[in-house]
């Protein structure tokens, strides 16, 4: 079926005219139609405007042109703006929201031909672990659907793992991109702080922010993220690097290069499945001919405490800008300070209220140096333990997640517990590494997908890339495919 | 740090948040015991440790200042709970 394949198999029948942009997208269409009342992985979309993107699409390959994503359906987180689509965060307090103008990310993935579409379900403004913080409902784990996807780009996760869509975009501010795509069985890539623009991502973390690809192999990663890196003069915080060829790189070869265990992530709390799973994906490295280093993260007990500082700050002054005046959703008020009250009383979700409540108090007069500064600083020790490790080894291997998906309703009522769930993958975000998590094995009953997680250096998505890739040609993990 | 207590209605007004009773007591609880958690980070001497904002320091990004396009009028206000002539209507600020 045509909604199975990857990015570069799909384009590749495209270019021998074997198969339509037309049908591709039809397929995924069907499937979303059979299986997205039991997934709810989008929160809309409209056909209508997807299949005249893939008319436009047959036009340009049947007048030969070679764009790398040509005829290619993509769909998108709903954090991202695209240009005369519906944009909420997942949030009440967005109302009826239409954005005037497109990410820089989606700018790019248009120029190179993709089909762009749909908006996809998420915990509301990014804030979560499980997509059950979403004003639109919850979204269901494909491989379980008692099961949450992980969040916060569950529905991107769900979406690509159920083929209702060839590829998907998320974002990453803690974890959101890795945890989902590990509990969903699929690849999902955090680059490098600064590798993709963040113009037309609506902020929630603003130094820790980072968009990244939902995919069904490594090499599809490779593909978006060289079509959407690179730097803009609409984000300042975005580097002028250069932007290789991603997919050059996936040669298999990753003999000789040194892989760190940081002992540190071999904590109690670890499922033994999980553990077992990892150990094995470790040993397969040793057969392709890498080098094991033990290797010591020593600051990784601080780190969830660490982002609930700066991620709830950061959110506290973002999201100010909801505030009933410029757009979406009002509540009146007798004053503006009234209005402004009622209507993100009345807009915003339990955890964004928590979050932001949280990050208002750390930036409050008296506590800022106490809580916010201190944070800062401990985030520069968490940094410097990477870049220590780094001058040791290429990447580093850990679990994506503690455990597999658990339970919708299981950890809603407990914060703390749903933040501990984000333990491996958040310091990614506080040192502005990159990251990915693939496809590693299963548990036994339920089926369940687990994740290994490799961390990269700064801008080291190459190496990072390849040697997910070495993996996954040795492996069949990434193959498997949820009974929906 | 200080004392994992959040006077709750205080830190809501700053942040203009409209919270019902039962919400003010239920944050108050669950973030009495995320404080007690980040507490740990106490335990870290960070004395001459630079603070870190940004994981890839740039500094000074600035741009040509010249005229460019901008967000069309009407494209601006299309979202606008309430506007008129051009104009986001708001309540009365001056009286």
């Amino acid at each position: 079926m045509l909604n199975q394949l990857t990015i570069s198999e799909l384009t590749a029948k495209l270019a021998k005219r074997e198969v339509s942009a037309r049908e591709a997208t039809q397929a995924c269409l069907d499937q979303i139609a059979r299986v997205d009342g039991k997934i709810h992985a989008f929160i809309s979309y409209n056909a209508a405007d997807a299949l005249a993107q893939a008319d436009a699409a047959d036009k340009l390959i049947a007048s030969g042109a070679k764009n790398s994503l040509l005829g290619v359906p993509i769909a998108i987180k709903d954090v991202l703006a695209v240009k005369n689509q519906p944009l909420n965060c997942a949030s009440k307090i967005l109302g009826n929201f239409t954005s005037t103008y497109d990410a820089t990310a989606i700018e790019k993935l248009k120029a190179a031909g993709a089909i762009v579409f749909g908006r996809l379900n998420m915990d509301e403004f990014a804030m979560g672990s499980s997509t059950e913080n979403s004003a639109f409902g919850l979204t269901r784990n494909p491989w379980d659907t008692t099961r949450i996807p992980g969040g916060s780009s569950g529905g991107s996760a769900a979406a690509v793992a159920a083929d209702e869509c060839i590829a998907s975009l998320g974002t990453d501010t803690g974890g959101s991109i890795r945890q989902p795509a590990a509990l969903c069985g699929c690849v999902g890539l955090k680059p490098t702080y600064g590798r993709i623009s963040r113009y037309g991502l609506v902020a929630f973390a603003s130094s820790l922010d980072q968009i990244g690809p939902f995919t069904k192999d490594v090499r599809d990663s490779a593909i978006l993220l060289g079509a959407m890196s690179g730097v803009d003069p609409r984000d300042s915080t975005s580097v002028p690097e250069i932007v290789p060829n991603y997919s050059a790189a996936l040669d298999g070869n990753i003999r000789g290069m040194k892989l760190g265990l940081p002992k540190e992530y071999m904590i109690g709390g670890l499922d033994a499945e999980v553990k077992a799973a990892v150990d094995a994906a470790v040993k397969q490295y040793e057969k392709l001919g890498a080098e094991i280093v033990e290797i010591s993260l020593p600051h990784t007990d601080y780190a969830v405490a660490t982002y609930y500082i700066i991620a709830t700050a950061e959110a506290s002054a973002n999201l100010a800008r909801f505030d009933g005046i410029r757009y979406g959703a009002r509540v009146e008020g007798n004053d503006p300070v009234e209005l402004y009250a009622k209507t993100r009383g009345a807009g915003f979700g339990a955890e964004v209220k928590r979050r932001i409540i949280l990050g208002t108090y750390v930036l409050s007069s008296g506590y800022h140096d106490a809580y916010y500064l201190h944070a800062q600083k401990v985030r520069t020790l968490i940094r410097n333990d990477f870049l220590k490790a780094f001058e040791k080894v290429d990447a580093i291997v850990t679990p994506t997640t503690p455990t597999a998906a658990f339970k919708a309703g299981e950890k809603s009522g407990d914060p703390l517990q749903m933040y501990l769930s984000d333990i491996f993958t958040i310091s990614c975000n506080l040192a502005g590494i990159c990251g990915i998590s693939i496809p590693c094995g299963f548990t036994k009953t339920p089926k369940l997908p687990i994740g290994l997680q490799l961390l990269g250096k700064p801008f080291g998505e190459e190496s990072l890339l390849k040697i997910a890739h070495a993996y996954e040609q040795v492996t069949g993990w990434h193959k498997e495919k949820p009974a929906i | 740090m200080a004392s994992a207590e959040i006077d709750v209605k205080y830190v809501a007004h700053l942040a203009r948040l409209a919270l019902t009773p039962e919400e003010e007591k239920q944050l108050g609880a669950q973030l009495g015991s995320i404080l007690g958690y980040i507490e740990k980070l106490r335990e870290l001497d960070v004395s001459g440790v630079e603070p870190t904002a940004h994981a890839v320091p740039m500094v000074n990004v600035t741009r040509a200042d010249k005229v460019r396009e901008s967000l069309a009028t009407e494209d601006a206000l299309r979202n606008a709970p309430r506007q008129a002539n051009g104009l986001f209507i708001v309540p009365k600020i001056v009286e």
